[in-house]
């Protein structure tokens, strides 16, 4: 066991005029993740405290918070991987807050639906699969393992300072069909992507790679785009 | 109270609601109401495939994957239910893949696909290689592809609406009740046909693949309303889960050549009594439990309740070998370390994140997890509710689909692949006949205060100013149903769970809830998740009593064989005032005379 001190955002709405902290003292396991301390501190504390989750394992994208002001997923980051004993819990930034550690993820989830984030082929369906080769299927394999957590996203000074830029998330939901050798929309993703609030708005900072916790390699893909944006082609 | 009207409404956001949503919206105004936005159900952690007689790699026919699953649930499934999932699911995989599924692709460009646990060439009783594939995220693709075709066709969704109710006056059904979470108001949607998809209830066990999410909500409130549950003491148990954390190693670790070893080194699953024939590549009841046998013998690793699954290169072309696996081209099966992690990337990551462990180079630790209800809700093939025994009468305007409902394909026990199969094939066809049934019937008046009851569960658990903790009550329920209603199960421990469960029912209405607030209470909500839990928990047990045999996902030490004579029937189980009432229905047969099972 080892001993820590958690500090927690804490916001509600219905009671507090501004935000302000909590802190707790914890024995923890090395090897609990930042989820169950909040499990903990929910359970056996202070039950008004709330937060979203729900896989627990680093596939449903609904815990992401800043740790220690890097944003991670919740059930993701183990107390041993920090290196400090002195944890803050925070929302994710530039989101409102709408209590605690949930953000409202209404705008990004709009900027998603903005890139056409759905397989667009309008010729005959065959009478099987498509065929598509293991080189092109994994031109997208990357981007296509991205789980909507908003880590990236919320990353970016990019999109600190303009919210109406789309957002590293919703580009890498472009490239994934922008690059699906199966898909016919790409030329219609590359012009919404080549817009004032569009690509052009990454200054390549790489936050958004260094956050992600499925390891996309986000910065890559979105130079891909603007690639493809520049040169008219998508080799 | 805000209340909308929509002829179809489709409750949970996974795989088997997104496809009775896309399908129901194509002729019926629809919604789908999900408590997590739709991206986050748990669909999306299924990781190993979804089987499908594509014959892409080898010989394969619907026939043979028919007869599989019928015995992999030791011959419990309704066998013309079946058939008709295996027949669908070539097609409905194609269907998936048009959808812009990015499966992994054989060299041929075609959908790849890998060996499952109790999928064989029923001619050579070897394993065949069925399960269809998208790397180890199969779930997740099939999650947000769905997710994505649902944005491409406007489907309207309700994200984070937590049910809480459905409908139900003199006259049939006429909607549901649920809560938006983020600002506490009800909400009523008057509906022709609703579409219960809620997933499962895994939380009721202490190790657990499953969300948090999955605490049996549908279930749950089909109880309340009379609705019997069928099936629910077949719970599985997946064999590898990450030892004390439960979160899934896919079985196609073992369809990539993974072998499970014990402490002392040794392939135990080739042992006589376990499964000589196909090994680990037998179904996962008959895993899970020649795995609490090792450990119960002292062959856990360290002495300890868990055992090595070794899919490090080195293993598996040793055991290849000696087993004489060869490829697809009649070569010799010989696999790289870089090609586990192609296969494998997010197990791998798994691993190292929670474990610290490589498993291209190091064994993983893994003990039986809780996984998978067989059970739920009684349905039809077209997801239509049938509440009685002699399966004659339906629910008008009623669906229960994918791991909440009950068809019966997986009988006492699912085979690997099948869950995500059973998910879009059923999910389709309840999407498509709850748009028809709402084409020719009228809505049923709601009653006066539809939310009536809705607002009494949850003011009892508002007001309920005890000292009881959610926390606390909910830890002892998870232990005891881990312990006495796991993978072996024994009258005295069930008994004394049942015990247990009703103690902790009367404390739950002691329970005190920290959050008076409207906006965001998961506090209140997850009281009334719990109080699910514990309903299900209480019939699981009640139903595991009373059946005196074993069979599939339902091993009692008293009772070691499976009795055919007396219980070749599903239970049925309805929650009563003073208990739960079991009574019995028939299973149906078409082709397959129940034989001993052996793998």
């Amino acid at each position: 066991m080892k001993k820590i001190t958690l500090k927690l955002f804490r916001y509600n709405p219905e009671t507090d005029t501004k935000p302000h902290y909590d802190t707790y003292k914890l024995e923890v396991e090395p090897t609990d993740r930042v989820l169950d301390l909040l499990e903990k501190v929910k359970g056996y504390e202070d039950g008004t405290l709330s937060f979203r989750r729900s896989c627990a394992h680093g596939v449903c994208g609904s815990c992401a918070m800043r740790v220690n002001g890097e944003n991670k997923l919740a059930c993701k980051t183990l107390i041993q991987d920090i290196k400090s004993s002195k944890i803050t819990v925070e929302p994710i930034l530039g989101m409102p807050v709408l209590k605690d550690m949930i953000v409202d993820m209404e705008p990004f989830f709009d900027n998603y639906k903005k890139v056409m984030p759905y397989f667009i082929n309008d010729d005959p369906k065959p009478e099987k699969e498509h065929i598509q080769s293991i080189e092109e299927q994994e031109r997208f394999d990357d981007t296509a393992k991205c789980i909507l957590c908003g880590a990236c996203t919320t990353s970016c000074p990019s999109f600190w300072a303009n919210d109406e830029y789309v957002g590293p998330a919703a580009i890498v939901n472009a490239h994934r069909f922008i690059f699906d050798s199966r898909d016919q929309g790409a030329a219609e993703r590359l012009q919404i992507l080549n817009d004032q609030f569009g690509v052009y708005r990454c200054r390549t900072i790489f936050n958004c790679t260094l956050a992600c916790p499925r390891e996309i390699e986000i910065t890559k893909a979105i130079g891909e785009v603007k690639k493809a944006i520049a040169t008219g082609s998508l080799d | 109270m805000k209340t909308h009207q929509f002829e179809v409404v489709v409750v949970g956001a996974g795989g088997a609601g997104l496809m009775a949503g896309l399908y129901a919206s194509k002729s019926a105004s629809t919604a789908v109401i999900s408590k997590l936005y739709p991206a986050r159900s748990h669909t999306g952690a299924a990781q190993g495939g979804i089987g499908a007689a594509l014959g892409n790699l080898e010989e394969d026919r619907p026939e043979w994957h028919t007869y599989d699953t019928v015995k992999g649930s030791d011959y419990l499934a309704d066998q013309d239910a079946v058939e008709f999932m295996c027949k669908e699911a070539p097609g409905i995989v194609y269907e998936l893949e048009h959808m812009g599924l990015p499966f992994s692709r054989t060299d041929e460009g075609k959908i790849a696909q890998r060996f499952f646990g109790g999928h064989t060439n029923n001619e050579t009783t070897k394993p065949v290689k069925r399960t269809c594939y998208a790397a180890d995220r199969t779930g997740h693709m099939i999650l947000q592809t769905l997710y994505q075709q649902s944005i491409k066709n406007k489907v309207q969704f309700y994200d984070e609406f937590q049910v809480l109710d459905i409908i139900k006056t003199d006259e049939g059904i006429a909607g549901i009740v649920a809560l938006e979470i983020a600002t506490g108001e009800m909400h009523v949607f008057h509906a022709k046909s609703i579409i219960m998809a809620t997933g499962g209830w895994g939380r009721v066990w202490e190790i657990t693949s499953n969300a948090f999410a999955y605490t049996g909500d549908g279930v749950a409130i089909a109880l309340r309303h009379g609705i019997p549950a069928q099936d629910m003491e077949f719970f599985q148990f997946h064999p590898t889960g990450i030892y004390k954390m439960g979160i899934l190693i896919t079985e196609g670790v073992r369809g990539e050549g993974g072998i499970l070893l014990n402490g002392k080194g040794e392939r135990f699953m080739e042992k006589e009594g376990n499964a000589p024939n196909v090994k680990e590549l037998a179904s996962r009841d008959v895993v899970s439990r020649a795995m609490y046998q090792e450990m119960k013998q002292g062959n856990g690793v360290d002495g300890e309740r868990y055992l090595y699954l070794d899919v490090t290169p080195e293993t598996v072309n040793k055991y290849a070998a000696l087993d004489g696996r060869t490829r697809p081209d009649g070569t010799p099966y010989v696999v790289t370390g870089e090609e586990i992690l192609g296969k494998l990337p997010d197990i791998i990551d798994f691993c190292e994140t929670y474990l610290g462990v490589n498993p291209v180079t190091d064994p993983m630790p893994v003990q039986p997890t809780a996984h998978y209800g067989m059970g739920g809700i009684p349905t039809d093939n077209y997801g239509r509710v049938v509440v009685d025994k002699d399966r004659k009468e339906i629910m008008p305007g009623l669906y229960a689909v994918g791991e909440n409902g009950c068809v019966s394909v997986h009988g006492s026990n699912r085979l690997g692949s099948n869950s995500l199969l059973d998910l879009v094939v059923f999910g389709k066809f309840s999407g498509i006949e709850a748009a028809n049934h709402a084409k020719n019937s009228e809505y049923i008046p709601l009653p006066e205060n539809p939310t009536e009851y809705a607002e009494q569960q949850l003011d009892a658990l508002r007001n309920a100013d005890g000292d009881e903790r959610l926390s606390e009550i909910g830890r002892e329920m998870k232990e005891v149903m881990f312990e006495h209603v796991g993978v072996f199960r024994v009258e005295e421990g069930m008994k004394e769970a049942l015990e247990k469960i009703r103690e902790l029912k009367v404390r739950f209405k002691n329970i005190k809830i920290d959050d008076k607030g409207k906006q965001f209470n998961m506090d209140l909500l997850n009281a009334w998740e719990l109080s699910n839990l514990l309903d299900i928990a209480e019939v699981t047990t009640a139903a595991a009593l009373n059946r005196k045999e074993s069979r599939g996902g339902h091993a009692r030490n008293d009772y070691q064989e499976r009795d055919d004579e007396n219980w070749m029937k599903h239970t049925l189980a309805w929650l009563e005032e003073d208990g739960v009432r079991l009574d019995y229905k028939d299973v149906v047969f078409t082709k397959f005379e129940p034989k001993k099972r052996v793998y």
